[in-house]
């Protein structure tokens, strides 16, 4: 009886999915074949894992709400990149849905980095759990969550993410390079850490696990 | 008494600025380095509590180190006695360091003290108590009250704060204690107005209705909620108008601090508190009875929000 019950259902279910992916843009197809512009999968890899040595972060598993954020940031100019400015701007909305969705739903990938030396992971950890209020610092988990592995969607998972690109990140904060943060909230922090601060912080969220399963 | 407090400070600045001129010139004498800073006083003339890890050796730094993690993770050390989704350190900012954010070491030197609240004179594991009963609403908690006197975890907390005033004067009225008096408003605050404040400045972080942000686990607040079941109750007083745009201007947004205008603050501090939130422990079914006693003050215990009598309480 029950499973007699479930059988239109299961079909009308398998119909729409049919009629859904003739209509909307499927975002596995432009990360791995681009729409108009280079696919995604050249620098972010084959399973979004990022590249430590390019600075390309990590887009596995990240918010959905936030990839789609930074996509259109590099249309509005509100991140300045050069590199992604155009691929950006040759996507439509839809698209921008349907690829940062489907980077969402990708397993994480391991690219947790090496522990680094003691004393930059000392200060790394320090500047992450406890801030450095003397210079109106926050600690880095009062936003990004107890093990900097985010609060949706606003605060993105930073736990795992290649070094090369948090630093990065930063200090396009500070120059203005990168002004889309909610309220101006990490600008007004990144503008006052030092360069030595940013190579430790970068370094310590390295190194720590990314959020699994999420 | 604060000028007191201040001046083997400026005692050391100017031994600095006497030194000989030709000694200064010197270069190969660092006759220049900074002098050690005065015990306990920092360039902003707030108390310098000892380092963050430094903890002392043995049991009793031990105790600190617990006491430590019962402020910032009240949720896991201490979450028999909490009945909402609060932290200390989310009103004590920097783990009860921050001048200006209630800092705790302030708070070691300023009791046993008398307080109009209950009117006679609390020691400070009675004011640890407090806290429980009203801003973590203990009353909501698997225990149902605030931890008894001698349990174990109030004397850890005492050990923090021990640790923390070291070398503050006790019994003086240390510069950067509780949060600072705000003038008043240009404009008599409103909750209307801070609606958009809030909006603005706020939802951000702590959600469109007040309710705080999760991790993305969804296991435990970042970002604590503001007003309903898992805000501080009644009796806490961050629910007085007055408390909340202190705490606000001198600290919100975390890393804005002094962002807001004065107006701002006063409003969306009227906001916050113009919304319901776990009853005051002590209303025993006289709401009007308790606001003639315990809310003669700035907030809207008793006033009417959306047809409904605030202070009814949210079930907790």
């Amino acid at each position: 009886m029950y499973k007699h019950t479930l059988t239109p259902v299961m079909l009308l279910i398998g119909g729409l999915t049919v009629t859904t992916a003739h209509a909307a843009p499927d975002g596995k197809d432009i990360a791995m074949k681009g729409a108009g512009g280079v696919p995604c999968q050249a620098c972010h890899g084959l399973n979004g894992e990022g590249n430590e040595a390019g600075g390309y972060p990590r887009l596995a598993g990240m918010n959905a709400e936030y990839l789609a954020h930074q996509l259109k940031s590099f249309k509005n100019g509100s991140r300045k990149n050069p590199v992604m400015a155009p691929q950006a701007a040759s996507l439509t909305d839809a698209q921008v849905k349907a690829v940062a969705n489907y980077y969402a739903q990708l397993p994480v990938p391991v690219v947790q980095a090496p522990t680094p030396p003691a004393e930059l992971m000392t200060a790394g950890e320090s500047l992450a759990r406890n801030g450095r209020w003397s210079d109106t610092i926050p600690a880095c988990i009062q936003c990004h969550g107890p093990h900097g592995q985010g609060v949706d969607p606003y605060f993105p998972d930073i736990a795992g993410q290649h070094a090369s690109y948090i630093a990065h990140q930063l200090k396009a904060w500070q120059s203005g390079q990168r002004s889309n943060d909610p309220n101006g909230l990490m600008a007004a922090v990144a503008k006052r850490l030092s360069d030595a601060d940013i190579k430790a912080v970068a370094a310590y969220f390295a190194s720590q696990p990314a959020a699994a399963g999420k | 008494m604060r000028t007191l407090y201040l001046q083997p400070a400026v005692t050391l600045a100017a031994a600095l600025i006497a030194m000989p001129l030709a000694a200064a010139q010197d270069k190969r004498v660092d006759y220049q380095a900074e002098l050690p800073k005065s015990p306990g006083v920092g360039e902003s003339g707030y108390h310098v509590p000892p380092p963050h890890g430094d903890y002392p050796k043995g049991p009793f730094g031990e105790a600190v180190k617990r006491g430590e993690a019962l402020f910032t993770d009240t949720q896991t050390n201490a979450g028999e006695y909490v009945g909402n989704g609060l932290n200390c350190a989310n009103c004590h900012v920097d783990a009860g360091r921050l001048a200006n954010s209630a800092p705790l070491w302030a708070a070691w030197v300023a009791y046993p003290a008398y307080r109009k609240k209950n009117d006679h004179v609390n020691s400070m594991e009675e004011r640890i108590r407090g806290c429980f009963t009203y801003s973590m609403n203990a009353k909501g908690s698997k225990v149902g009250h605030a931890p008894e006197p001698g349990t174990p975890l109030l004397t850890d907390m005492e050990a923090y704060m021990y640790w923390l005033a070291k070398g503050a004067p006790t019994g003086e009225k240390l510069p950067g204690r509780g949060y600072p008096k705000l003038d008043k408003p240009p404009k008599p605050y409103s909750p209307e107005r801070g609606a958009k404040v809030y909006a603005d400045n706020c939802a951000i972080c702590h959600g469109d209705t007040g309710q705080g942000r999760h991790t993305a686990d969804g296991k435990g607040y970042v970002f604590p909620p503001l007003w309903g079941k898992d805000s501080f109750n009644w009796g806490a007083g961050m629910h007085r108008v007055n408390t909340a745009a202190a705490f606000i201007k001198a600290n919100m947004p975390l890393g804005k601090p002094e962002s807001l205008s004065l107006q701002d603050a006063w409003d969306v501090a009227a906001f916050v508190n113009h919304h319901d939130r776990p009853s005051d422990p002590r209303e025993k079914g006289d709401l009007a009875d308790t606001d003639a006693k315990f809310h003669k003050h700035q907030c809207y215990y008793g006033d009417k929000a959306d047809g409904k009598v605030l202070g009814t309480g949210t079930g907790n």
